[in-house]
């Protein structure tokens, strides 16, 4: 269908969009790449009065690979970030963005964006939360605060943002050498029905500890105290091992039956591609 | 009912600059069929899951089908009619769609073509698997895609060859 009509804004830098949307209220929404809002407003799911485009904040557009951290500007498209240098440690999210749509998708699609939207199978969700990564926003009248990505997906599309907020950048504080995400979806460039991603503590042949974090399995993306606490108690890195941890992963989740799939159908998936990236994660 | 609120834009689309007067919402892929007239770009699912609206954007494949008009002011947009020559010489690309049978009825070669157009400019090493990777992104009806991906290896080879032999 065609979208229901809207108001147009151009933001000129971050402080002013900020300030237009608090000053407009809750119908005004942030347009990024669009590629998660335009098909909602096409079918219309979606009908903002006001849309303000922040695509042409080149400043929110960057990749910058330190040493200690790698910090992703909420404007960069997933392309951008598959095809860039993202130092040492960071492969684990180069290689999550092939699983981001198709590659018409992912240049104009936006880590921001797609961090904002919430998706509960969202990749950039998934290792936000896996990585605990820092989600820097910023509000009207040039208030900026951080957010911890543990605390920042709430449930359903939902998020820690005020209405007045935009994600400027992303920050992976520290590397993820033995880390990987994999998922399951009907076809090529699907929504995942369950995504599974690990970062593992891998010393010498030993697993001394790690994250465990899932998608599809709830209303938002969440950790897995209970698999970790396997990884914790460690171990050789062998498949008893992540077995071991994918089933206790596959034990503590009580995922939604739905049109993709049942709960014990999305549990098995989880028992599967939780040891399928274990074995990718140790194997880097 | 009063008129909708109209944005007027330049945009740059195979190489002419083109004033329009649109409503906001018009998505690039309407605004290119109905206020530019270039009716190549075809539209089918509106809302990005069929590709047949690809266009390049900056050179970058996208669907015009998910951007509005307005965010396309200021990139250099391609579509389908810049790929034949002003004297309606096709491209290597559309010969060799024609040639290894890459369409039956048309509708969605339009997309294809801009996706491979794109995708070959940044990848001209492309191998078989990494074009079938690629071409996952559209939808076709009719051939299977087999031949769609023989098309595509096809140019991609025919231009590694020609780049040998003048090199």
């Amino acid at each position: 269908m065609k979208p229901p009509p809207f108001t147009y804004h151009r933001a000129r830098d971050v402080a002013g969009a900020a300030d237009l949307v608090a000053e407009l209220g809750e119908d005004a929404k942030f347009l990024a790449g669009g590629q998660s809002l335009i098909p909602m407003m096409n079918f219309r799911l979606a009908r903002p009065e006001h849309l303000i485009d922040i695509g042409g904040l080149r400043e929110l557009s960057f990749v910058d690979a330190g040493p200690e951290a790698l910090r992703v500007g909420s404007l960069t498209t997933h392309r951008t970030v598959e095809t860039a240098d993202l130092g040492t440690g960071f492969d684990v999210v180069r290689e999550a963005m092939r699983w981001i749509g198709h590659l018409p998708i992912r240049t104009r699609g936006t880590v921001g964006g797609s961090l904002a939207h919430a998706d509960a199978t969202a990749e950039w969700c998934l290792l936000a939360v896996l990585l605990d990564a820092e989600i820097v926003v910023a509000g009207a009248g040039g208030r900026r605060r951080t957010i911890a990505a543990g605390d920042a997906f709430l449930g359903f599309y939902t998020t820690l943002l005020a209405d007045d907020e935009l994600i400027v950048e992303v920050v992976f504080g520290r590397p993820a050498p033995h880390a990987a995400v994999t998922e399951f979806a009907e076809r090529k460039g699907d929504f995942a029905v369950v995504s599974a991603a690990v970062d593992l503590d891998v010393g010498s042949g030993a697993v001394a500890g790690g994250r465990v974090a899932l998608g599809g399995v709830g209303p938002a993306v969440v950790r897995v105290p209970e698999a970790e606490r396997v990884l914790q108690a460690g171990g050789r890195a062998c498949r008893d091992l992540f077995e071991a941890c994918a089933d206790a992963a596959a034990q503590a989740v009580d995922p939604p039956a739905d049109g993709d799939a049942g709960t014990e159908y999305r549990r098995a998936l989880v028992r599967n591609l939780v040891i399928r990236a274990c074995e990718e994660a140790v194997a880097r | 009912m009063t008129e909708p609120d109209k944005v007027l834009l330049t945009l740059q689309v195979n190489g002419t600059s083109h004033e329009v007067a649109v409503e906001a919402r018009r998505t690039l892929a309407d605004t290119l069929r109905h206020d530019l007239e270039l009716t190549g770009t075809h539209v089918a699912c509106e809302h990005g899951v069929c590709g047949a609206c690809t266009v390049l954007v900056d050179g970058d494949p996208a669907r015009s089908c998910l951007m509005f008009a307005p965010q396309a002011e200021g990139s250099d947009v391609r579509t389908v009619e810049s790929l034949a020559g002003d004297d309606g010489t096709m491209s290597d690309l559309q010969c060799a769609f024609s040639a290894n049978h890459g369409l039956q009825c048309g509708f969605c070669t339009p997309g294809f073509l801009m996706l491979a157009e794109g995708f070959l400019a940044e990848h001209p090493d492309a191998d078989r698997e990494e074009i079938r990777e690629v071409v996952s992104s559209n939808l076709c009806r009719c051939t299977g895609y087999q031949t769609i991906v023989d098309s595509i290896q096809d140019c991609a080879e025919r231009r590694r060859d020609a780049k040998e032999t003048s090199a």
